[in-house]
């Protein structure tokens, strides 16, 4: 654990202020951050987490503030300056060549890239040794999962001497055991008198990996907690700035049919390559169908592919008995089965960013109205009956849909498919990038919608939000349904289990 | 290791650098604009000095060049209305982020299918000729901008380089079909295209051909369509974000095809005007380069019809005005290409200030 040394930190940042435009993104931070301990920072999005480390990292310069580096001044102008002081991030998008190998990847822009492969990668082996980190040095990065690109990525950091590491949300992307890997490698990495700034807002890793956290909300620093002296109620309200409950309600229905079901579904993706194959579920009425998987195992695929977006290979999707492969959007929207799918970007599909609440909610019924004109008044009236109902925070209902915060956007979105009383509901990452709060008011209104009958397919990132809300888990891995358990009965190692697919054969 | 040489240096973060605005009001980005402007006329005033001429005076002469007679209007208004009908279309193409740079080619096929009726259908009753004439226009046009539309949708090929070649190829159809088909029997010398009888002629309201009500016309379309059909929602949509448009239900393919037929067409009304209503002949100097100026015009004023009109309306004084001035001052044409250039300049260098701001190393970020 971290010991009380008079040393000097070996980062630490004072009064740190950044702005862009009228934004104040960062205001008077105060961080440090010891040799051979874990920091963690936490905070919900937007709170400046990212904006901070930037900053450390050389990306961004602050507008007033001092960095000390081992007790001095340091001005870091460039990811090459970071560099040089012994800085390194790992992103939370990689940054990696695709083309290339691990080794490639890791000397890219250093002077040794033009040694001899052999003398590489007994350099890379050594500090995979010293740190209990596993790679194929000669393995492309095309080829790689996404736990080596990790890896891939922290490597280069190492190569280039870093003793601090700063790592943003590294555990999106992994399943329970990549993460349970990742975190091993992080306390050898403390062990040895490396400093690790870890960004996340997931409590439990916190609490788990962490000697102390600082807790950052609308970009001031709140404060800096022991670990061991905390508990996730108390850094939910530090964080959040008051208390909240962390239970999520599953309500218990007694009737519940089958409304849709996919049988021996092959989806390809847009590019030609399989998506999902072999599908086999049912979804029922009155029923949350929560969906895990690591990023990119088939749920963008399986949506559109119900949604009609994207046709089925083969297979048959029966909704209410008939099979609805083949039909366009706009025939399975008519049905009665909504889809809002939440990308990374949030905005890119399913509203219209430049668009104010009011013409975002014509979006799917435009063309309801006779004749070539558009009818705004019905849409005008729901958006004012949404801003009431889910509480969103809107100048007007015609402010571009851009310029509202993440929550809002989501509710929007959200309120409008439920507006258009759907039968089956099919909502992916709709709580991506919420605050708590907002959160909650999403999951509320899936309840609400289970409670009505409708049938909810809902697709997730957190697994604990997972076993909580949805009544059966159907897990993905490479496209493939590796099982559907009951989220009652299973627990969250078997479903990371399941959600490497290999692993369970192994193991089970 | 790369990293023997540690060090905390003291450098300084660069002198200037550019950072982007917070969205301006837009009271504000008009004065930036009118800033712009002025600045324009300044920097062009001092050019005119250099060459010995009174800038306020060459300026006065642009300005009343344009307006001083019945006739200087009339033909402001000429060179406008073509602009104004061309910009429109593009307009309608560039809403749904689909890269008409062929306008050129779509007003000149446009031409084009008009005169075929004018040169041998000239015996039909005037109006039914006319009309014919404008639905000929139209298909020409259309059809010109169909077709990289089809080939984008089918094969997704880049629609900026298939419409700007597009150009070329209408372009010397032109000059084919006056040196072959339709080349003039009864005419001297060099080879040309016959003119237009009076009954294939526009007809002239107030002293200007009557292209002016049919520009009036088109920008009230326009502007309707855009912003109060469905069809102009699709094409806010698909503009947008295709995957948005597609996720909604919508055929966006087909709304593509059924847009750029109508840019196209739109600018093949304005080969119509051209042709009927100011050459009275098939020429292929008929677009004189309105495809290309249109592209400025639709920009500068912002993909909205009313701007898009106040915007044609300034070119149009610009351009004829320094004709005048050329004649005036006897100032050759490339000065009044480099005035014209000048402001240009300006204008579009505003819209970098519109959007970024920059800050020098002593304010220290972006202030509010």
């Amino acid at each position: 654990m971290a010991d009380k040394r008079k040393e000097n930190f070996a980062i630490e940042c004072v009064g740190i202020t950044k702005r862009f435009g009228s934004v104040l993104a960062n205001d008077h931070i105060d961080l440090q951050v010891r040799n051979g301990e874990v920091l963690a920072l936490l905070g919900e999005n937007g709170s400046g987490k990212t904006t901070l480390m930037n900053m450390l990292s050389g990306i961004y310069h602050p507008d007033e503030g001092s960095i000390f580096v081992n007790g001095e001044e340091a001005v870091i102008n460039s990811p090459t300056d970071a560099s040089e002081l012994g800085i390194g991030m790992i992103h939370q998008h990689f940054k990696l060549v695709d083309v290339f190998s691990a080794m490639e990847n890791i000397v890219l822009g250093t002077k040794e890239k033009y040694e001899k492969p052999a003398v590489l990668e007994e350099k890379i082996n050594a500090i995979c040794d010293k740190f209990g980190l596993e790679i194929d040095a000669r393995k492309k990065v095309y080829n790689m999962s996404v736990s080596e690109k990790q890896t891939v990525e922290i490597l280069k950091v190492l190569y280039r001497g870093a003793n601090v590491l700063i790592l943003d949300e590294p555990t999106a992307v992994l399943t329970p055991q990549e993460t349970e890997k990742l975190f091993r490698i992080l306390r050898n990495m403390k062990a040895q008198g490396n400093a690790v700034i870890i960004i996340t807002h997931k409590l439990n890793e916190v609490l788990e990996i962490s000697d102390r956290v600082t807790i950052l909300r609308k970009g001031q620093s709140i404060d800096t907690v022991e670990t061991k002296d905390c508990d996730a109620n108390q850094l939910t309200e530090l964080m959040v700035g008051r208390p909240v409950s962390l239970e999520i309600e599953r309500p218990i229905m007694d009737e519940v049919g089958t409304i849709l079901s996919c049988k021996n579904v092959t989806i390809k993706k847009a590019d030609g390559t399989i998506g999902v194959r072999n599908l086999n579920f049912d979804m029922k009425t009155g029923e949350i169908l929560g969906v895990a998987g690591v990023a990119g195992s088939g749920q963008k695929e399986l949506c559109e592919g119900i949604a009609g977006l994207l046709k089925a290979e083969c297979g048959e999707i029966h909704y209410e008995g008939k099979n609805i492969v083949g039909k366009t959007p706009e025939e399975i929207i008519n049905l009665g089965i909504s889809m809002s799918f939440v990308p990374e970007d949030r905005l890119g599909m399913g509203l219209v960013a430049s668009m104010g609440m009011v013409e975002n909610m014509l979006l799917k019924t435009y063309k309801k109205g006779k004749g070539p004109f558009l009818v705004r008044k019905p849409a005008r009236s729901l958006a004012e009956k949404l801003v009431k109902k889910l509480g969103i925070v809107t100048s007007s209902v015609d402010t571009p849909v851009r310029f509202m915060s993440g929550g809002n956007v989501q509710k929007v979105l959200l309120g409008r498919e439920i507006e258009s009383n759907p039968k089956v509901l099919i909502t992916a990452y709709p709580v991506r990038g919420l605050d708590i709060n907002s959160s909650y008011t999403i999951y509320d209104l899936l309840n609400e919608q289970k409670k009505k009958d409708v049938a909810v397919l809902y697709v997730g990132e957190d697994l604990d939000v997972l076993l909580e809300l949805c009544d059966r888990i159907l897990v993905l891995c490479h496209g493939e349904i590796t099982g559907i358990v009951d989220a009652e009965e299973t627990t969250k190692e078997e479903i990371g289990l399941m959600m490497t697919g290999e692993s369970v054969k192994k193991e089970a | 290791m790369s990293v023997e040489m540690k060090r905390t240096k003291k450098s300084k973060e660069p002198l200037i650098r550019t950072v982007k605005r917070t969205e301006l009001s837009g009271q504000k980005a008009v004065l930036l604009r009118i800033a712009a402007l002025l600045a324009a006329l300044v920097a062009g005033g001092i050019f005119i000095l250099a060459i010995g001429y009174n800038p306020v005076l060459v300026y006065k002469t642009m300005i009343s060049g344009a307006f001083r007679s019945k006739l200087a209007f009339q033909g402001t208004v000429k060179v406008l209305i073509p602009l104004l009908i061309t910009s429109l279309g593009v307009t309608l193409a560039f809403k749904m982020k689909f890269w008409n740079i062929g306008a050129e080619g779509q007003l000149i096929m446009g031409a084009v299918f008009a005169s075929y009726f004018a040169l041998f259908h000239d015996t039909l009753p005037h109006w039914i000729l006319m009309i014919l004439m404008v639905l000929g226009g139209m298909l020409g046009g259309g059809l010109m901008g169909l077709l990289p539309a089809y080939f984008k949708s089918k094969f997704n090929t880049n629609e900026t380089l298939f419409t700007l070649m597009l150009n070329y190829i209408a372009l010397n159809f032109v000059v084919y079909l006056r040196e072959g088909p339709w080349r003039d029997p009864n005419s001297p010398g060099y080879a040309k295209i016959a003119r237009f009888s009076k009954n294939a002629q526009l007809d002239k309201v107030f002293g200007i051909h009557a292209g002016w009500i049919i520009a009036i016309v088109i920008l009230i379309f326009v502007s309707i369509y855009l912003y109060v059909t469905k069809r102009g929602y699709e094409i806010s949509v698909v503009g947008e974000s295709q995957a948005t448009a597609k996720y909604a239900g919508m055929n966006v393919k087909k709304i593509v095809l059924r847009t750029m037929f109508l840019s196209g067409g739109i600018c093949g009304i304005a080969g119509m005007i051209e042709a009927s209503g100011s050459a009275v002949t098939l020429t292929s100097g008929i677009a004189g380069g309105v495809g290309f100026t249109a592209i400025i015009v639709a920009w500068l004023g912002g993909l909205n019809p009313f701007y898009i009109f106040i915007v044609a309306s300034l070119f149009s004084i610009m351009e004829k005005g320094s004709s005048v001035v050329e004649s005036t001052f006897g100032l050759s044409g490339a000065c009044a290409d480099v005035l014209q250039g000048i402001i240009l300049f300006f204008v579009l260098g505003c819209e970098f200030f519109v959007r970024y701001q920059f800050v020098t190393r002593k304010e220290r970020g972006a202030r509010a």
